[in-house]
């Protein structure tokens, strides 16, 4: 079919407005990276620009090589990313596969238990207090790992509804027959059907844990060493702030001593850092996982 | 035959009762596989729901929750009694209001615009827009601190002196936060949300198009009247589920984005983070769960009504 000169225009316009956003959703993360690789004197004397006069890696050497604060909250992170996925995998996809379970007597039950939570929710303070006084998390790696990112309604739901409708319960159905137990079904058959929603299942989660300062947050209070790198991220917020507002003259002398703009943005560079490089590699999935929970999510 | 039939009734019962035994024990296995998660929500979901009532008590450490003192409706009154309540109200609806709207024009918009384009680059540019969704808070707190820092930030160190315009202190100034913080949320939402759009709209049968292009009618005709009308109802359910959220806000947003700066108060505290800083700040459980205790109620009676209309329209896109 001819091209219209309508069609080219709306190409052209098209073509710049998704430009325009493009740039916009990656300038910021420009900025931050080159102000976290421009010499600290420089950054004073003109500010944070595009394009610096002077360079410089000073801040990536003190964040890996002189702080081991840093290095260990980064650890932290890893730790507790690695740690979450596989345990909210783990709980997300057998709870959401018994609730898929055709002929589970007291399934809807169960369903509406989960779903539940969707609905309403005791908000932060009686959850805060039941933690720490009948499970005494705060101050353990617990507090980051357990409140609410362990395992969602939303993730359980997602999954329930692929296999209901990508594992027909004739296989299921023909392992039982075939004297498999429940165990070897799981493994055997439903794991190996359900891979790409484990996929996405376990990059929500992934991407939950490494961006978590909540719980950091709240239920680290005094073990600064499970700070994750989102924590002391937070945690450097809360100090200038803390030093802004004193009026004590000890707190000029003790801004000084914070770290430095520069390393403060190579801090969250290096935060988003291991994102920036799945990103490429996950993003697709990403994609349709969300189409996959459609307007529900 | 009849004092069979009376014999048999119980016989049969007791069977129905067997069978179903029978069967939770054949699915014993699937049970014990579900405990583990169902056991997470009773921890960290249903075991604090007593704890509500701590916004009908005067807290005391000493005593925990059950011991300390009942002082009726005291907290809520205390908290609807200062500006705080109105403030809070005001701000999460109005917030999340212009969110909806413009996340709603932005996000169908940009989803038809990368839906029409011919280019091979719209891959790129769907995958780049989304990418602020993966940063965590405190990270965007970071960036935007980069442009905005009274000191050294862009704005104010590059921007204004090219543009000729004073300095500002951003950090202090209540009246622009409105529109960064509109922004910000912008920014980081809008690939995230053109996400169902654009796989709707991809989902459409083509043929339409090209009956509509053979009757002559444009690009932007078959936008008006094709694309969006058959848009309208995943359009409908999404304004409504949001409007069914319209009680909580992002805490992370309104906390972490203006760096928790007291001057900005009045246009960054929400519901969410007025608890927040009543638990962690001000050590006020009490007023703390009274306005928590608002929130949960007023946003499941959203959620329900929400989610009441939503089925009326259409009952396969309701939440249950």
């Amino acid at each position: 079919m001819r091209k219209s000169k309508e069609e080219k225009t709306f190409q052209i316009m098209g073509n710049t407005v998704m430009i325009i956003m493009t740039i916009l959703a990656v300038a910021p993360i420009l900025l931050v990276l080159i102000v976290s690789l421009t010499d600290n004197q420089t950054l004073i004397r003109e500010g944070y620009r595009y394009f610096p006069k002077k360079w410089s890696l000073a801040a990536y050497d003190y964040i890996f090589m002189k702080n081991p604060q840093i290095v260990r909250a980064y650890l932290v992170s890893f730790e507790l990313t690695a740690a979450g996925t596989a345990c909210a995998l783990a709980i997300t996809t057998t709870l959401a596969y018994a609730i898929s379970r055709r002929g589970l007597p007291g399934r809807g039950l169960l369903t509406f238990y989960i779903f539940f939570t969707m609905l309403f929710n005791g908000g932060l303070v009686p959850q805060y207090v039941n933690y720490v006084n009948m499970f005494h998390i705060k101050d353990t790696f617990f507090g980051l790992l357990i409140p609410n990112l362990l395992c969602g309604a939303f993730n359980v739901m997602l999954m329930k509804s692929y296999f209901v409708s990508s594992i027909p319960n004739e296989i299921l159905e023909a392992a039982y027959i075939d004297g498999a137990t429940e165990g070897q079904t799981f493994l055997r058959v439903v794991v190996p059907l359900a891979k790409p929603i484990i996929a996405t299942i376990g990059l929500f989660a992934g991407i939950a844990y490494w961006n978590d300062w909540n719980n950091g947050y709240i239920y680290i209070m005094k073990a600064t060493h499970l700070y994750s790198i989102q924590n002391l991220l937070n945690r450097i917020v809360q100090n200038i702030n803390f030093l802004l507002q004193s009026s004590d003259s000890s707190a000029a002398a003790l801004i000084s001593e914070l770290p430095s703009v520069s390393v403060r943005m190579a801090m969250s560079i290096a935060g988003v850092l291991p994102v920036l490089l799945i990103y490429p590699f996950v993003q697709n999935n990403f994609v349709k996982g969300i189409t996959l929970g459609g307007v529900k999510g | 035959m009849k004092a069979k039939g009376i014999m048999a009734a119980p016989a049969n019962t007791q069977g129905k009762f067997v069978r179903l035994l029978k069967k939770m024990w054949r699915f014993l296995p699937v049970y014990l596989m579900a405990l583990p998660g169902l056991v997470y929500f009773f921890i960290n979901n249903y075991m604090p729901l007593p704890g509500l009532v701590l916004a009908w008590k005067k807290y005391s450490t000493k005593k925990g929750i059950w011991g300390s003192k009942w002082i009726g409706w005291k907290n809520f009154q205390y908290l609807f009694k200062t500006q705080d309540a109105w403030i809070i109200t005001r701000n999460t609806i109005g917030y999340n209001l212009v969110f909806i709207v413009l996340n709603l024009v932005l996000a169908v918009a940009v989803a038809i615009i990368l839906s029409e384009l011919t280019t091979k680059w719209k891959k790129l540019y769907q995958s780049v827009i989304l990418l602020p969704h993966f940063l965590s808070m405190v990270v965007v707190s970071y960036l935007v601190y980069a442009f905005l820092s009274a000191e050294h930030g862009f704005v104010n160190s590059v921007i204004a002196p090219s543009f000729g315009f004073d300095r500002i202190q951003w950090y202090n100034e209540p009246k622009y936060w409105p529109f960064i913080l509109v922004f910000v949320h912008i920014w980081k939402g809008i690939g995230y949300s053109c996400i169902v759009y654009l796989s709707t709209i991809l989902g459409f049968d083509r043929e339409i198009y090209e009956a509509a292009a053979i009757d002559g009618a444009g690009k932007w005709k078959q936008i008006f009247t094709i694309t969006i009308p058959l848009l309208r109802p995943t359009i409908i359910m999404l304004v409504l589920l949001a409007i069914g959220r319209i009680f909580y806000s992002d805490f992370g947003l309104f906390y972490q984005v203006p760096m928790r700066s007291g001057s900005l108060m009045s246009v960054t505290q929400t519901i969410d983070t007025y608890v927040y800083r009543g638990l962690l700040e001000r050590n006020d459980l009490p007023a703390s769960t009274a306005a928590g205790v608002y929130q949960s109620i007023i946003g499941f009676i959203l959620v329900m009504s929400a989610n009441l209309v939503v089925r009326r329209i259409d009952k396969d896109s309701a939440l249950f």
